[in-house]
């Protein structure tokens, strides 16, 4: 039943359409709510389509890594929880959960967009670590893209607690998370030589490849993931280098507001 | 915000720290066939990092209920030996080499014929034995030829080669210092020497200007290592006659 | 109109991708596939040139079963009615007791392990292959036997005609020199018995290292008259 989508998904290509009758550039309804988790430091809803992510931020104290002693420490990880999709099995991350929880924390982390400076306590012996925990919800394509935008979404709110005595006191806050940029992960997806925004289950099904790239405010590439087991020419990665720089302008404003 | 360590020039007379001109690749060195159990296995080495591949199969698929009855299902598994770099690393998989398994798997998908053996599977490992940066090419460089060696049958090789960003100039071949210090750091690896390209992994700020530049550069960093990795083959396994150039 | 061109020799020795003949004057055999004008090679091997067909001969590779073909197995595990048998492939091989045994059978008195037991080794014939890759043995051949004793060497099933030579002419001067039976299956397995077996599977070994390089039967030849 699978296959027939597959074709059926490539043959609208073929023909310049989608399923859902949208353009290739065009991405379904996005819903961005923040605040939503009491627990968490700082969280964020993302709804793209039916795609559904929960992003929770959760600010502990620890030691920084030997080779940056002064500077804070980001974890990202992702669980594709069974609730999601008949094809998520409960169980550790698997390369799915782990390749998206990778390619978020890269853009994250490769645009700078935490001061991690900021976050040292006492260099060398404290600092402030910062889990961005994407949590799928429901699964109708392009994960990338959500968990990205909440993640970022998230960290955007994301309030510092209280550290007194060695102890951090959860549910005080002592300002916000030291932000400088906003980096919007796209994922261009390649369907018979075509390439589209923002794939649904059964485009992500069906295509042959898909790279993401990361962009930051200065409209910047701060990174690149091609997956998928096909393949790019390079005049298409610079056709959707231009997509994602465009794409991310957009989604940008959407968190600012 | 200088990381503590960093050299303070990189690049110094438009030579690099280790005395390569900027699109110099380190010293490579393949080998074919060393492993005698394995179907096909090869070594490959850009300067000191150094990977090894083997390849197992097609071999019947365990556990059962991961067989296809119409193909054969690849799997790769990228592992660094815990002497391979400097910190130790513990052995077993991690975040990291799970990842690379996903993207070297799906390099490789690329050129093999899964049709032609239904229910078996094919199993690639690749172990990196000295970490110099630049280990997921070195291992798929390796891993192409072990296929070959193997008998499995193959459009062609994976070719893969890095390339960077250090003291704002474009370099190709990341060695181990400028992957600790460079600004940025991306892996390429492509069918051959056509325009297609099968991985491809970017970490770091550029303009859109670099990162074509820095694509440019790649694709024929790969060029030159399908080259190489043709010449081994056929080295190895020449006949004796005298041969008609054919390509 | 394209003009076709063939740009490799017989016995060449190629690697994969490597452009094989352009133009549709060519047709792609085993080892070869056509992408748009061009034949290329999937597989690294010797060229093997038949009218308008181009072939490779490969290398290395595992055997896939295929109807008629003699092969050497091992017995694994039986179940009532079977024995399954290792015939060196991706692909485990059957033989039904209706295929091995010409007389009744009482069942419910005679346990099959009587007539071939695990770790048997077996030379029979692939009677049939189905689409789903399940392989079915028989022995009703008048070379199917049990093989006893001797001693069992595997070698690239691709290179067995190489062992067997034109007409028999390889195998029949390693039997002779060597004083021993010599059953080679076409999947790669070859059993031998008998005087000098070492001299016999050095001989096979010589073969399966160099057979794609020139010159191969005037050194087997010599290695055959040195003796062990």
């Amino acid at each position: 039943m699978l296959k027939a989508s597959e074709n059926y998904v490539r043959k609208l290509v073929e023909e310049n359409m989608r399923i859902d009758a949208r353009k290739f550039d065009e991405f379904r309804p996005i819903s961005i709510e923040t605040d939503i988790i009491k627990t968490a430091e700082g969280s964020a809803r993302v709804i793209i389509g039916n795609s559904h992510v929960l992003v929770g931020i959760k600010m502990s104290v620890g030691e920084p890594y030997p080779d940056a002693p002064d500077e804070g420490v980001l974890i990202v990880n992702a669980e594709l929880v069974p609730v999601a999709s008949p094809t998520f099995e409960p169980g550790p991350p698997d390369e799915n959960a782990i390749e998206i929880a990778r390619v978020i924390d890269r853009g994250i982390r490769e645009s700078q967009c935490i001061d991690l400076e900021k976050l040292c306590i006492e260099a060398g012996k404290e600092v402030w670590m910062v889990n961005v925990d994407v949590h799928v919800l429901d699964y109708d394509g392009n994960l990338i893209d959500a968990g990205a935008l909440g993640a970022i979404a998230a960290l955007l709110k994301t309030k510092i607690p209280k550290y007194e005595n060695k102890k951090v006191i959860y549910g005080e806050y002592k300002g916000e998370l030291p932000l400088r940029d906003i980096p919007i992960a796209i994922t261009i997806a390649k369907i018979s030589n075509k390439l589209l925004i923002d794939s649904n289950l059964e485009e992500d099904n069906a295509l042959d490849a898909r790279i993401t790239i990361s962009t930051n405010k200065k409209g910047e590439i701060c990174a690149v993931q091609k997956g998928g087991k096909g393949c790019f020419t390079s005049s298409e990665i610079e056709d959707a280098l231009d997509l994602s720089m465009k794409k991310g302008k957009d989604l940008r404003k959407l968190i600012e507001v | 915000m200088a990381k503590a360590g960093k050299p303070e020039k990189m690049i110094i007379n438009g030579k690099r720290l280790d005395g390569r001109e900027l699109e110099e690749f380190r010293p490579i060195s393949i080998e074919v066939g060393i492993l005698k159990r394995a179907g096909g296995s090869a070594v490959f080495r850009f300067g000191d990092t150094y990977a090894l591949s083997a390849v197992y199969g097609p071999r019947p698929m365990h556990p059962k209920h991961l067989q296809n009855p119409q193909k054969t299902v690849l799997r790769c598994r990228y592992s660094m030996a815990p002497f391979s770099t400097q910190e130790r690393v513990r052995p077993g998989v991690n975040r990291r080499s799970v990842e690379i398994s996903k993207v070297l798997n799906e390099a490789l998908s690329n050129v093999l014929f899964f049709e032609d053996y239904p229910k078996t599977g094919i199993d690639v490992f690749v172990e990196i034995l000295q970490a110099e940066a630049s280990t997921r090419c070195a291992g798929l460089n390796a891993a192409s030829l072990a296929l070959a060696e193997a008998g499995i049958p193959m459009r062609d090789f994976i070719s893969s080669c890095s390339v960077g960003k250090v003291d704002g100039k474009i370099v190709l071949d990341v060695g181990g210092l400028e992957d600790q210090y460079g600004e940025v750091d991306m892996a390429v690896a492509t069918i051959g020497n056509e325009d297609k390209i099968v991985l491809l992994q970017l970490d770091g700020i550029v303009t859109k200007e670099e990162f074509l530049k820095m694509l440019e550069l790649a694709k024929k960093g790969c060029a030159q290592i399908y080259e190489k990795q043709k010449e081994v083959l056929k080295e190895k396994y020449k006949t004796g006659e005298l041969d008609v150039e054919s390509q | 109109m394209d003009k076709s061109e063939l740009l490799v020799k017989e016995r060449q020795l190629v690697i994969p991708g490597e452009t094989l003949a352009r133009g549709l004057d060519f047709l792609p055999s085993s080892g070869c596939y056509r992408v748009d004008n061009e034949i290329k090679a999937k597989l690294m091997g010797l060229v093997k040139l038949k009218d308008r067909f181009i072939g490779i001969v490969p290398l290395a590779g595992v055997y896939i079963p295929k109807p008629g073909d003699g092969v050497i197995g091992l017995v694994e595990d039986m179940q009532t009615t079977i024995w399954v048998l290792d015939i060196n492939s991706p692909y485990d091989a059957i033989l039904p007791l209706g295929e091995a045994v010409g007389e009744y059978v009482d069942l419910s008195k005679t346990d099959i392990s009587v007539y071939y037991d695990i770790g048997d080794l077996i030379y029979a014939k692939v009677l049939n292959v189905s689409k789903s890759k399940q392989v079915q043995l028989t022995m009703n051949d008048y070379r199917a036997r049990k093989l006893i004793g001797g001693r069992v060497l595997t070698i690239t099933p691709s290179k067995v005609p190489r062992l067997i030579g034109k007409e028999g002419s390889m195998i029949e001067l390693i039997k002779d020199k060597s004083k021993c039976q010599i059953i080679v299956g076409q999947n790669g397995v070859v059993w031998l018995k008998g005087e000098r077996e070492g001299l016999a599977a050095k001989a096979i070994l010589t073969i399966e290292r160099e057979s794609h390089i020139v010159g191969l039967t005037d050194r087997i030849s010599e290695l055959l008259n040195k003796g062990e």
